[in-house]
């Protein structure tokens, strides 16, 4: 079976082993996606004659409660890599199971939000603010979706991976949690921005 | 990458105390949100700038910025400003009409 060299050696040119390379670059694309739409809502809300207060619609407390919902994910993602640094496996994979449970409590906030909104008639076709709301947020929640697969997958194929090669394996924990956090570090601004402003 | 069992705790205390202070930033954040200032500048100011103080935490010490590799900061200088850009493009189609 052909190897995909540097995996777990770092580079020679770039002194990293090629995912972490690898998962800087998609996340400085998503910076782009992200900004993009960022920059679509600034437009948008500065070219409108009225905008709502996004506290004055949506719900605040909730909100609120999911950012320290993600805020507690990014910890306990990085307190599974600390396992693993520790050659911890099964206290790795409890973390990373806290971290799906978390992202999971995240969404069912989401979607009774989402759920609140669409019980008044309200959807993205609304106004403006809706369809900067939805899209950005939902893009979010499609992000958290992803997140829960990739550490599902983590956590199910962990110990084979583990038995064939730990520190591999601990790089793509590091790999999957640098990408949790980009999700987190979204989300920090998308709340004040959506909801507080 | 050898760290010690002692560095290792040395970072999960590290990382306890970035989330105590993204608890509390929030807090912050919210209850700055409720003084509703008549200032729409100031009110986004603070709120941006909180928010780029959380943001700066999680990427300096979950993401490890703080000590990481020379291409990756410049992987990032390079998005950070075409990132500026896009956020001019408001500001370009603002100004087009000025003056009209």
């Amino acid at each position: 079976m052909d190897e995909i060299p540097y995996d777990v050696k770092p580079h020679p040119v770039t002194g990293l082993y090629n995912a972490k390379l690898g998962i800087w670059l998609f996340l400085a694309s998503e910076v782009m996606l992200f900004g993009a739409l960022f920059s679509s809502y600034v437009l948008l809300r500065v070219g409108s004659d009225s905008w709502a207060h996004g506290y004055d619609l949506l719900n605040v407390p909730l909100a609120t409660l999911n950012t320290f919902v993600l805020i507690g994910s990014s910890v306990t993602v990085v307190m599974a890599w600390t396992s693993l640094k520790l050659n911890d496996l099964g206290k790795a994979k409890t973390w990373l199971w806290v971290t799906v449970a978390l992202a999971g409590v995240f969404l069912v906030v989401k979607a009774i939000e989402y759920g609140a909104k669409f019980e008044h008639h309200i959807s993205p076709a609304t106004d403006n603010f809706y369809a900067t709301y939805f899209t950005i947020t939902g893009l979010h929640g499609l992000h958290v979706i992803g997140g829960i697969l990739a550490f599902l997958i983590l956590i199910f194929k962990g110990d084979r991976m583990w038995k064939e090669d730990s520190e591999h394996f601990t790089n793509r924990v590091e790999c999957c949690g640098l990408y949790w956090h980009f999700v987190d570090l979204v989300w920090i601004f998308l709340f004040p921005t959506l909801y507080l402003l | 990458m050898a760290e010690s069992a002692e560095d290792i705790r040395h970072h999960v205390a590290v990382y306890m105390k970035v989330f105590l202070a993204l608890f509390v930033l929030t807090i912050v954040t919210v209850a700055a949100s409720y003084l509703h200032l008549d200032s729409v500048a100031m009110t986004v100011t603070i709120a941006l700038f909180i928010a780029s103080i959380k943001g700066t935490l999680v990427a300096c010490y979950f993401m490890h910025l703080i000590d990481e590799r020379s291409i990756i900061y410049w992987v990032l200088i390079i998005t950070a400003v075409f990132f500026v850009v896009l956020m001019f493009v408001p500001l370009l189609a603002e100004m087009n009409s000025v003056g009209v």
